[in-house]
């Protein structure tokens, strides 16, 4: 298997001197979830291929968070969540016992809807915070934070005051900033759940261009509600629905101009066409 | 197209009427009522408080007349001497080292209590833990104080003795008899254990608050169990651990039978915690009280004084402290 290869380094050479590790590629294969005894994901399978950006897109409660929570085992720490089914990185299986669950996370960052900077921290402990809790030594922290900041778009705006509290932004700012944080370890997938829908026109652009740049470095998935937002900034795109009272599935997956332009499920052309949702 | 030109100060009100104007309120008699009622229980607490301090302080007055300045200096306790000498010099000095040192061992045991509770218990112990904790808060300390003396202090000899064999070097472990029962050591051990249930309670509370966003987003990070503790629910809940620390202190301080039992009184002032004698305000003026008359039990309400403006100051300022941290914000003690 491929896995050698693609073997990631240890985390004592992840220093900034050196190339980020690849993206990634992840797949997930018949993908199920539970909440106590209630099923919200049925069989979901989903490929989300390196240097591509993946929109999950479909109404609320129709599982989108339980699926991207699955993708990095964030879903697995809700009191009596479950789930079936495997989720691979370059064919690693996450939930294996190959990978701790804090190395998959590590590999595999997220992006909430409600931006959470740490308040106590300043802004530049903020983008070092995940090298912190992992106790990934640095050797020039100044220009991991520069280049982290910069990949966010949020260095010129912060670049005079770095040394204020994480709290202090505005929420489109402390968006940015989460992101900062989360590309300073050097994942190989940026999950982002919602990650515009509390911010401002402005800031939301500023994050999709944010995206545009990352993804030759990064692979990611992203949730969203703006279908403008999915044509714009993805180029694969999954439909997810729930029928009332039943699990969430994927209707319809595939490149994002096809779901737009020529989907092959009714559903999809009327969830896209603003029809209902 | 015609335009307007508005008036900036409103159709109604004129340029000199631009002062707050009164508001009216106009209650119902239910409303009324309820209102007197709650303002009157409040009130009571406020009066009840005076009064006490009122009556501490008239009584205490004769003594503090007889003992001067030389009340706060002197370590002797002699009221019925001729002429009477005593001061709570040792007395309060004794009671702050027993409480420090029951501070210093429940402190942390209280937040890795906590800590245990809310985020490693599993989620069925959790609801009986926290009772447990509430019920050792219960207890009433003279089962405490006996316990204490019956059962634990036979126990901590060994250790004491450890402690001045290995560690003599720091003054406080120094002894210089081989007596280590009665100590200021052992009484602040069995403190401590009084004081654990309410710093646990105060800071898991805190602890509790801790935003589900910012431990997610510290997992998420790629952080431990640990490190997300560390990173938010610590940072996050200092100003419980400071007030909550500061409440226990105020218990402490005030700790009266089970340091009575425990402690064999002395009226001098050593750095030396682990040897026999130590003393605090309370279990003296509990252990003195019945004997007392005239100026001899005016001395104690004057002791009683002093430690009611201590714990006073200590309370509110923890009270202060909670309140103004980010965590404390809807958490009432
Ligand atoms: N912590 C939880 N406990 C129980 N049910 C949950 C929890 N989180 C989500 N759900 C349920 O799971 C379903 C899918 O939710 P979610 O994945 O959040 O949907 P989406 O992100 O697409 O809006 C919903 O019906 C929701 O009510
Ligand atoms: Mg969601």
């Amino acid at each position: 298997m491929a896995v050698s290869e693609s073997a990631i380094p240890v985390r004592d050479e992840v220093v900034p001197e050196q190339p980020s590790r690849e993206p990634a590629t992840l797949v997930a294969s018949n993908v199920s979830a539970w909440f106590g005894d209630r099923k919200v994901l049925e069989s979901v399978g989903l490929e989300m291929p390196a240097r591509t950006v993946t929109a999950l897109i479909g109404p609320s409660g129709c599982g989108k968070s339980t699926f991207i929570r699955i993708l990095n085992r964030m879903h697995e720490l809700v009191p009596g969540a479950s789930l079936a089914g495997s989720v691979t990185l370059n064919g690693i299986d996450i939930y294996g016992d190959e990978l701790p669950p804090t190395e998959t996370r590590l590999r595999i960052g997220m992006v909430f809807q409600k931006p959470n900077p740490f308040p106590a921290m300043t802004i530049a402990e903020n983008v070092l915070a995940g090298l912190k809790l992992s106790g990934i030594k640095v050797r020039d922290r100044d220009a991991l934070v520069e280049e982290c900041l910069t990949k966010a778009g949020l260095w010129n705006e912060v670049k005079d005051r770095l040394k204020a509290s994480g709290g202090s932004l505005s929420g489109g700012q402390q968006q940015r900033l989460v992101i900062a944080r989360a590309l300073a370890v050097r994942p190989q997938v940026l999950l982002m759940d919602e990650p515009c829908s509390a911010l401002d026109p402005t800031s939301t652009r500023r994050i999709e261009e944010t995206i545009s740049e990352l993804q030759e470095e990064v692979t990611i998935v992203i949730v969203t509600h703006n279908m403008q937002q999915a044509a714009r900034v993805s180029q694969q795109c999954a439909f997810f629905l729930a029928a009332e009272n039943e699990p969430g599935r994927i209707v319809e997956a595939g490149p994002t101009e096809q779901i737009f332009e020529a989907p092959r499920d009714s559903r999809t052309a009327d969830y896209v066409h603003g029809r209902f949702g | 197209m015609t335009v307007v030109e508005l008036d900036p100060s409103g159709p109604s009100w004129s340029a000199s009427s631009d002062v707050p104007r009164p508001i009216t309120v106009r209650r119902g008699f239910g409303d009324r009522v309820f209102r007197g009622l709650a303002v009157a229980a409040g009130a009571t607490t406020f009066v009840v408080m005076g009064l006490i301090g009122l009556f501490l302080a008239v009584e205490s007055w004769e003594a503090l007349q007889v003992a001067g300045a030389g009340f706060f200096t002197d370590s002797a306790w002699l009221p019925t001497d001729d002429p009477p000498v005593f001061g709570i010099a040792a007395l309060l000095y004794w009671t702050v080292v027993i409480a420090v040192i029951a501070l210093v061992l429940a402190v942390p045991v209280a937040i890795g209590t906590a800590l245990f509770i809310n985020e490693y218990s599993p989620r069925w112990l959790r609801g009986s833990l926290t009772g447990l904790v509430d019920l050792l808060a219960a207890v009433p300390s003279l089962v405490y104080g006996m316990w204490g003396f019956y059962f634990l202090q036979p126990r901590l000899i060994g250790l004491s003795s450890w402690m001045a064999d290995h560690l003599a070097f720091v003054p406080v472990f120094e002894v210089r008899t081989d007596k280590f029962a009665s100590s200021a050591f052992v009484a602040g051990v069995v403190v401590s254990l009084m004081v654990v249930p309410i710093v646990t309670s105060v800071v898991r509370e805190v602890f509790s608050q801790a935003p589900q966003g910012e431990k997610e987003a510290a997992l998420a990070l790629g952080g431990s169990r640990w490190g997300m503790i560390r990173t938010v629910v610590v940072p996050f809940g200092r100003g419980g651990i400071v007030g909550g620390s500061m409440l226990g202190l105020g218990r402490a301080l005030g700790e009266t039978i089970a340091v009575a039992l425990i402690i064999s009184p002395v009226f001098e002032i050593s750095p030396r915690i682990l040897e026999q004698g130590a003393n605090s305000i309370a279990a003296h003026i509990a252990l003195r009280f019945g004997e007392a008359s005239g100026v001899a039990l005016s001395a104690l309400v004057a002791a009683g004084l002093a430690l009611f403006v201590v714990t006073l100051v200590v309370n509110s300022l923890s009270t202060i402290i909670v309140a103004r941290s980010r965590s404390g914000q809807g958490i009432e003690l």
